[in-house]
């Protein structure tokens, strides 16, 4: 294949992994609609992990493993101070209960996204996010997490938590969530 | 939608096919509302009569265009039309003593005439208090060229009067983001610089951030997080065609293009941390420039394209900083003024720069001087930031927060004159001002 064909495919993917609505679709593309939705469904699922394991822990017929996930799922999110990328002592126990998980299983994955309040520049914010990840994947590191288990993203001020311009706001914003694949 | 695909070459059609949902050059839903929040005592008053050939209510009111063009520049305060003493739409018919009674500096007067198969549109400009005729054109045009032509019109209006090239005929590009977190929704928009005909030229459910215009002014490059992770794009405007120019892991952010629009400055977090680096397009030949434990971002090239400007935490907290791209590569210092000082953008004349500056404890755009290290800070809101000068250096567009809404805002380069862009929906931010097309 040439490099712009496999590129194609892959904006195919992306393009349609990005589609919120089927009825968004423009007539002309419903010919590359048809063999995309394996790919929509293999980008989106880790969106959807949360919500299935949510169900799962309902249904009670769980692996261990699937229970462990779904404890630490209720705590998943080490929130920071302004302009600090400190691990705060009451998050602690969240991130070792993470890292005993991961020791545990070791071809379990987790990303470490990365999340700053609206204020200030928003590619300095993208550099503080980053050092945010960076640190709860040290401290990861440290408790024995070995480095394949863990991947980091920032998304800065991109993606808030929640809404507002207030202290609580920025509070809630400002923070790394430990996200799993399902 | 069809015609513009219709247009393209076969490979970037089955580009444009493929990510049908994603790259998309329709027109938007919301186009800005410009309003005037800060205006200047000393407007020249010019009078700009409709012109003739066009009926009332014209779908362009080539006038109109021209009048609010004038005004936006904040160096003028065009009469309202209901206060014009007459309808002149030639030189001859102008009975000054008329217009001074209006106490009106300058009038422009024209009209719009078929010429061949399509129309053509004279105009002149004439001193009201001596009666010498500045200027009198005949442009070329057409129905759907009638607003690209009003623009042109007031550039050479606004230049032969003011001295500056006018930026009325430049676009902008920025972000709009629709819908609540975490369920938001982000396009890439490119607009006219008054805020008309918006078109969405990149729609994602993830992040896209930091447009940044290429030096010809046919490309952009940005970031978007579509892959779910930060890559590096450009795109070019005319066909959508794009490519994906940097996917390494970690960050890709910050892109800046170089003076000769042959790399692009960016910022890559390799080993977990941002640092800056340069990327020759046609090679990928990729060059580090600095390697330090603090974070390094928001490049922008200096004029000789021989140094970046950028900001950095090394010394505590964010400043901006230039290093050399040659030889020794050791950092110096740029900002001293206030804790915190990021986001630098080069005057078009490299002269100044504009920057996000922490001013009596409000995120505010600020112009430095770099030989004096002089700082203006322009704006007095809490959060603005993302400053991007317009071409001929007059006009510095930024992204600021207005009733809990992102909106724009542009404001004259001496701070005295403010107008907004808002949008009746979402949010909009991270504007970036097209530079003036290349001479010749």
């Amino acid at each position: 294949m040439k490099p712009m064909h496999v590129l194609a495919i892959a904006v195919l993917a992306l393009g349609l992994a990005a589609c919120q609505k089927p009825t968004q679709t423009k007539p002309d593309a419903t010919t590359a609609g048809a063999g995309a939705d394996a790919g929509a469904a293999a980008t989106s699922s880790g969106l959807e992990g949360d919500a299935a394991a949510g169900a799962g822990a309902a249904g009670a017929a769980l692996t261990p493993q699937q229970q462990a996930l779904a404890d630490l799922r209720q705590k998943s999110v080490v929130y920071f101070d302004y302009d600090s990328s400190e691990i705060r002592q009451e998050f602690v126990p969240v991130v070792a209960a993470h890292a005993s998980y991961l020791v545990k299983y070791p071809t379990a994955r987790v990303r470490l996204e990365g999340h700053t309040d609206e204020r200030g520049s928003r590619e300095y914010n993208i550099g503080l996010g980053e050092r945010r990840a960076q640190t709860v994947r040290r401290a990861l590191q440290l408790q024995g997490v070995a480095d394949a288990q863990v991947v980091t993203v920032s998304y800065g001020e991109e993606r808030p938590a929640v809404e507002g311009s207030d202290d609580a706001a920025y509070a809630r914003n400002r923070r790394v969530e430990l996200v799993y694949a399902p | 939608m069809q015609s513009i695909r219709a247009a393209l070459r076969p490979r970037a059609a089955l580009l444009l096919a493929a990510g049908a949902l994603l790259l998309v050059a329709g027109p938007s839903q919301a186009q800005l509302r410009l309003d005037i929040t800060q205006g200047v005592r000393d407007a020249v008053p010019i009078a700009v009569v409709p012109f003739g050939g066009q009926a009332e209510g014209a779908a362009t009111d080539v006038a109109a265009v021209i009048a609010n063009d004038l005004r936006m520049s904040g160096r003028f305060a065009p009469l309202e039309r209901r206060d014009l003493a007459s309808r002149p739409t030639s030189g001859a018919e102008i009975r000054y003593e008329d217009w001074r009674l209006l106490r009106s500096d300058f009038i422009v007067v024209g009209r719009v005439e078929p010429d061949g198969s399509g129309l053509a549109v004279s105009f002149e400009l004439h001193n009201v208090r001596t009666g010498a005729s500045l200027l009198a054109q005949r442009l070329p045009s057409s129905e759907r060229g009638l607003r690209a032509t009003a623009h042109r019109i007031a550039e050479l209006v606004f230049e032969r009067l003011t001295g500056i090239p006018g930026a009325f005929s430049t676009r902008i590009a920025y972000v709009a983001v629709d819908g609540r977190p975490p369920a938001q929704r982000y396009r890439l928009v490119v607009a006219d610089a008054d805020g008309y005909n918006p078109r969405t030229i990149l729609e994602s459910r993830e992040p896209i951030m930091s447009p940044a215009w290429s030096p010809d002014g046919q490309n952009l490059a940005y970031v978007s997080f579509e892959g779910k992770t930060s890559a590096i794009y450009v795109q070019r405007l005319a066909s959508g065609e794009r490519r994906r120019v940097s996917a390494r892991s970690g960050i890709n952010g910050a892109p800046a293009w170089s003076p000769d629009g042959r790399r692009l400055a960016l910022t890559l977090s390799r080993d977990g941390n941002l640092d800056l680096y340069t990327l020759e397009l046609a090679t990928q030949t990729l060059t580090r420039v600095t390697n330090d434990d603090a974070i390094d971002t928001e490049p922008e090239w200096s004029k000789d394209g021989r140094s970046l400007y950028f900001t950095s935490d090394r010394a505590g907290n964010a400043q901006v900083y230039r290093v050399a791209l040659d030889a020794g590569r050791t950092a110096e210092r740029v900002t001293f003024t206030n804790a915190y000082n990021a986001r630098p953008r080069l005057s078009p004349d490299g002269k100044e720069l504009a920057i996000v500056t922490l001013d009596r404890g409000g995120y505010r755009i600020g112009v430095m001087e770099l030989a004096t290290r002089n700082l203006r800070v322009l704006t007095d809101a809490r959060q603005d930031e993302s400053p991007s000068f317009a071409p001929n250096g007059a006009m510095v567009i930024y992204a600021t927060r207005d009733k809990g809404r992102g909106s724009l805002a542009i404001v004259s380069a001496d701070g005295s004159f403010q107008q907004r862009l808002s949008s009746d929906q979402g949010d909009v931010r991270d504007p970036a001002w097209q530079p003036f097309p290349p001479r010749g």
